[in-house]
């Protein structure tokens, strides 16, 4: 078959394209994973009694809004890494705003504690688990958003894998803020951080196998 | 080279609204784009060249739903074609064939050549070795041009399952191209 053969081919009967779907059926997939993340807190770890009373206190707001702009910032590093040639432009900026607030905020209260002190605003009292029930949260997302990958065509693998995985992260951090005790801002950029990290690098290392086209 | 990008993209934007004839013009004209961009990148393979454009038209057309009209259709494709040159290569390991770099955007695909030589590997018989319900619809949609409703008719199949087929064996063809290499 030559070349000529092979474009008339694939344009008869190629019909209209729906170029929203790849876009509708990950955001289904991606819903449907932070419900069973949604349920997993619930059932294994359980919503924080005290979280109403907390509501109060700023710290938790910005923990939400910490979360919350990191899966927003991922999300869109995610969707631009799935289309052939689309530029980053400012999404690493949008993604590193956040952690260098919360890193300044860190600093601010570590300046102003004493040794002990600071060793309770690092660690906290959940410090041990926090990654890992993080990166446990995250694996709903993270199938569902590897599978809605796998709908799009991403050319740099790794870097994709990353951001689904980042993404993913950030969802699970955001369920598990529904749960964990600890507003310290040191503890959040440390722990929370790291408990993201965890799937992104995962999906890192198998974005190249499993994203291939 | 804003010509070619905007002649390109009202191609490709009015084929992927359903304008056959738009789609054909816009696989033609970006197999030459390809060609050249290809040749001069795989000098020392000159056989290679045809089967590579081949397989990154079957790529573009594969992945089309991806394409996004904010972006620039040169940029989606140069990223389509690099990835697809990459692989090859990977499969190969033959990474010294390549003697200019792959990432000047700026004058990638804006020259033109339409002087096909023979592709090596027959796609055809490729599709040949594609299971009977993914054969049977592309071979009626895409090749004899019936509709959809006739192909799902002689197949007995529904109209979306002859879709879903046509769609599903084209990518098979593609990773058959990926492992036979």
């Amino acid at each position: 078959m030559n070349t000529d053969e092979l474009a008339r081919l694939l344009a008869t009967g190629a019909g209209a394209v729906d170029r929203r779907a790849p876009v509708r059926r990950t955001g289904t997939a991606v819903a449907i994973g932070v419900l069973i993340a949604g349920a997993l807190m619930a059932l294994w770890l359980g919503v924080r009694p005290t979280l109403v009373r907390d509501a109060a206190a700023p710290m938790l707001w910005v923990k939400f809004g910490f979360v919350a702009w990191l899966t927003a910032g991922s999300a869109m590093a995610a969707l631009r890494l799935a289309r052939p040639g689309a530029r980053l432009a400012r999404v690493p900026g949008v993604l590193a705003a956040p952690l260098l607030a919360m890193w300044v905020l860190a600093g601010i209260a570590l300046a102003g504690a004493d040794a002990p002190q600071r060793a309770t605003l690092l660690l906290g009292q959940t410090w041990s688990a926090c990654p890992f029930n993080i990166a446990v949260l995250s694996l709903p997302v993270f199938a569902a958003a590897l599978w809605g990958m796998r709908g799009f065509a991403p050319t740099r693998l790794a870097w994709a894998g990353a951001a689904a995985g980042l993404f993913a992260g950030a969802v699970g951090a955001f369920v598990y803020a529904f749960h964990c005790p600890e507003l310290a801002a040191p503890f959040l950029g440390l722990w929370y951080v790291l408990g993201m990290l965890i799937p992104a690098v995962l999906g890192a290392l198998i974005g190249p196998r499993v994203l291939r086209w | 080279m804003t010509a070619n990008e905007d002649r390109l993209k009202d191609l490709l934007v009015r084929g992927l609204d359903g304008d056959a004839a738009a789609y054909h013009r816009f696989l033609v004209e970006l197999s030459a784009r390809l060609r050249a961009f290809l040749r001069r990148r795989l000098a020392r393979a000159p056989d290679e060249v045809e089967d590579l454009v081949q397989e990154t038209l079957l790529a573009v057309h594969n992945q089309r739903h991806t394409f996004d009209s904010a972006q620039p259709v040169t940029a989606w494709v140069h990223a389509i074609a690099r990835y697809k040159l990459v692989d090859f290569l990977r499969r190969r390991s033959r990474a010294d064939l390549v003697l200019e770099p792959l990432d000047d955007e700026l004058e990638s695909l804006s020259t033109a050549d339409a002087d096909a030589a023979e592709a090596r590997r027959d796609l055809a018989k490729l599709l040949e070795a594609l299971p009977e319900r993914q054969r049977l619809p592309i071979v009626y949609v895409k090749v004899q041009g019936l509709s959809v409703l006739e192909a799902a008719r002689l197949t007995r199949m529904s109209e979306s399952a002859v879709k879903v087929a046509v769609h599903r064996g084209l990518k098979a063809l593609a990773a058959m191209i990926r492992g036979a290499t």
